[in-house]
């Protein structure tokens, strides 16, 4: 009977048991069968695109057939350096992009300190669903809904109608009010988690001490909460740099985002050339942030 | 002794990383171009059909019921990929993946030249001999003598406008391109958002400007260009918004956004339908501006990597049959290919298949059969270094009209 038992689990043993045998006190077999998934889809999926991104930007098309040659050349960049109208539309995308972060940071801080510190428990989850809840609905539907808001005869200027105001309309202050709605959430939720991780004692610490409030806000909340408040900027920051379809649905402006998406079918190696931008905007905004200790606390 | 042991992973995976990036990127330095020159094999016979066909096509164009008939008759399984502009379309067909492409003329000589499209042999097409001699043996479909396509349909691009806003009804494209009137209309004006478009300011110009002698509007030397350029940079200020998604245009005039733009038929109809007080110049109206317009002529082409060559064959013969070419023409708004499917007796068929109001009328509202009225409508092209005539290779090509699209756009 035992003699049969031992057969009859000797080959289940034989498969798991290998495998644990060889994977054993090799630390680099264990580390490496762990990570070659996660590890591949990040060189391949993603440092491979951008490897092809920038190589593309090096190259021409042609331009009978608009088919791209793989000759290495600076042409691409010269284009952009030269052509004021890329220089106009860079500025203009990383100004809205800030004009967006200063905003919601501002409409942020408040919110998610009420959140954190005054509301009740019950009303700390409310808030927090109704933070989210945008995030629950389909990205287009929310700028569609401005684009009617915003039309000639649409909600906004049929409100300030009575007070003979006019809305703004399409244009680049319509991109900013959607894109500062739209990353709204990716502001708050990391400075509400930032301020919560502030003790209470500490406040009281500081009245105690005869601080005013607006002396407690200064020297204690606001340099606690900063690396929070970056950490929310850099979510606002790369998403407006990123998006155009906002500035497609309403304005007339073009934006980085715009420019990449009209030449990508027609000259793919110029939209490479043109995307290389907005990285090298964001390492160096990620290069300030990591001074200024936003990854200390993440 | 715990740093080294922790550090040599991380080390080694940094390596790795850094290794596969260099291997792609050399990977995507040398990867092959295709060839580059013109595909000259053309089929002799046409086989047992495949059982499957893969289209690339403007929406409409492959609709039931027409496409269900030919799936019966043919035994061919159609898939059909929509496109929304001609680069999308070249892309498509650059992927290999697709048996034939409805293309533009914008887009046929770039699949000609890069050898995306083989020739076709329109003895196989039966239905070929009665399309409208005017659409046989052209520029856009037809390269040193070689047939490239059969013929689909054809129209022009419409200016259409808000008729309780805009007073009196234009009958010319300066509503839309002078500056001074354009300003009447100022952030209610909707352009379509494609390269392409300057044609339209050169068009204008050959009628207002004939100092500058423009003769074809995508054969434009440096001053040609420079004006319709100069001119487009103008109207931008004027501009409600530029549109290449069509439901974009459609809400636009709909809220009274915008009141006058150029259109497509299916916009138009759209909001015809919505019943919007929107009207237009178009040829069912016997009406274009007084410049002319652009348009499009368009031509079903076979791949060069047919995997269904025989299935295409059959296609390209199905849809320029009377009735259904006579369908597929009613359905979308265009000027059919085919002469015969303007018989009343077939326009009559044709329009209870497809579910539309019968109207014998409609080759003469569109001008199938009308070449002088085609002389006017400028169809869409690639525009190419080679001028085409005595100028030699001084014209701006397609990668100067984009560059000039987006500075004008500023």
């Amino acid at each position: 009977m035992e003699a049969a038992d031992a057969l009859a689990s000797a080959p289940k043993r034989s498969v798991g048991r290998r495998l644990a045998d060889l994977f054993h006190g090799r630390g680099w077999l264990q580390v490496g069968g762990l990570l070659s998934g996660p590890l591949a889809w990040l060189v391949i999926g993603y440092l491979g695109s951008l490897a092809v991104l920038l190589a593309a930007a090096f190259w021409n098309v042609s331009a009978l057939t608009g088919e791209i040659s793989q000759t290495f050349s600076l042409d691409n960049f010269k284009t952009l350096i030269n052509d004021s109208v890329y220089r106009t539309i860079a500025w203009r995308t990383v100004r809205v992009a800030g004009l967006v972060t200063i905003t919601d940071v501002i409409l942020a801080f408040p919110i998610a300190f009420y959140m954190a510190k005054v509301a009740s428990r019950k009303a700390q989850a409310a808030l927090v669903v109704a933070v989210l809840m945008p995030l629950w609905s389909f990205y287009l539907v929310k700028v569609y809904a401005w684009r009617t808001m915003l039309s000639a005869n649409g909600v906004i200027n049929w409100a300030l109608g009575p007070l003979d105001l006019h809305g703004p309309g399409y244009g680049i202050t319509a991109v900013w009010l959607v894109m500062s709605y739209l990353w709204l959430p990716y502001m708050i939720l990391p400075i509400f988690a930032g301020l919560e991780r502030i003790p209470n004692s500490l406040l009281s610490a500081s009245e105690d001490l005869g601080a005013s409030p607006f002396t407690t806000f200064r020297r204690v909340i606001l340099p606690l909460s900063f690396p929070a408040v970056v950490a929310g900027s850099i979510f606002t920051f790369s998403l407006t740099m990123g998006d155009y379809i906002t500035p497609e649905l309403v304005s007339n402006s073009q934006f980085i985002g715009n420019v990449v998406y009209d030449n990508i079918t027609n000259n793919l190696p110029l939209a490479s050339a043109f995307a290389v931008v907005p990285i090298i905007v964001m390492v160096i905004y990620l290069l300030i942030a990591r001074r200024l200790g936003a990854f200390e606390h993440l | 002794m715990r740093g080294r042991t922790a550090g040599r992973p991380v080390r080694a995976a940094w390596l790795i990383i850094v290794g596969l990036a260099a291997a792609l990127f050399a990977a995507g330095c040398g990867s092959s171009s295709s060839s580059g020159s013109r595909n000259t094999d053309m089929a002799q016979s046409v086989g047992k059909t495949e059982g499957q066909l893969n289209l690339v096509a403007w929406a409409g164009y492959v609709s039931n019921p027409w496409k269900s008939q030919f799936e019966k008759e043919t035994g061919c399984q159609v898939n059909v990929k929509v496109a929304g502009t001609s680069d999308e379309m070249v892309q498509l067909m650059r992927t290999g993946q697709y048996d034939g492409v409805s293309a533009s003329g914008n887009a046929s000589a770039r699949l000609v030249d890069a050898g995306d499209v083989s020739p076709v042999n329109v003895n196989l097409v039966p239905n070929y001999k009665t399309i409208f001699p005017d659409l046989k043996d052209q520029p856009y479909n037809t390269f040193d003598g070689t047939h490239y396509g059969i013929p689909h349909g054809r129209g022009a691009n419409l200016l259409m406008w808000n008729k309780d806003s805009v007073k009196p009804a234009p009958d010319s494209w300066d509503v839309m391109l002078d500056p001074k009137k354009a300003a009447q209309y100022k952030g209610k004006i909707s352009v379509y958002d494609d390269p392409i478009y300057i044609a339209d300011a050169a068009v204008y110009l050959k009628y207002h400007q004939p100092d500058l002698k423009i003769d074809n509007p995508y054969e434009l030397d440096k001053t040609q260009f420079d004006a319709a350029v100069n001119l487009l940079k103008e109207q931008q200020p004027n501009v409600g918004e530029y549109w290449s998604d069509a439901l974009k245009q459609i809400s636009a005039f709909a809220s009274g956004d915008d009141l006058v733009g150029t259109t497509w038929q299916y916009q138009y109809f759209a909001l015809l339908d919505k019943g919007k007080p929107v009207a237009s110049s178009p040829a069912s109206q016997g009406f274009v501006p007084k410049e002319g317009a652009t348009g499009w002529s368009d031509t079903w082409m076979i791949s060069s990597q047919a995997a269904h060559p025989n299935c295409m064959y059959k296609w390209m013969n199905f849809i320029v049959s009377p009735q259904v070419n006579a369908e597929v023409a009613q359905y979308f708004g265009e000027a059919p290919a085919q002469s015969k499917s303007c018989d009343p007796n077939t326009l009559t068929a044709a329009a209870k298949a497809a579910g539309l109001p019968v109207n014998t009328k409609f080759c003469d509202q569109y001008h199938a059969a009308n070449p002088d009225f085609w002389k006017q409508v400028y169809y869409w092209e690639t525009p190419l270094a080679d001028c085409g005539d005595s100028r030699g290779d001084t014209c701006m090509d397609y990668n100067d009209w984009v560059n000039a699209w987006t500075d004008i756009k500023g």
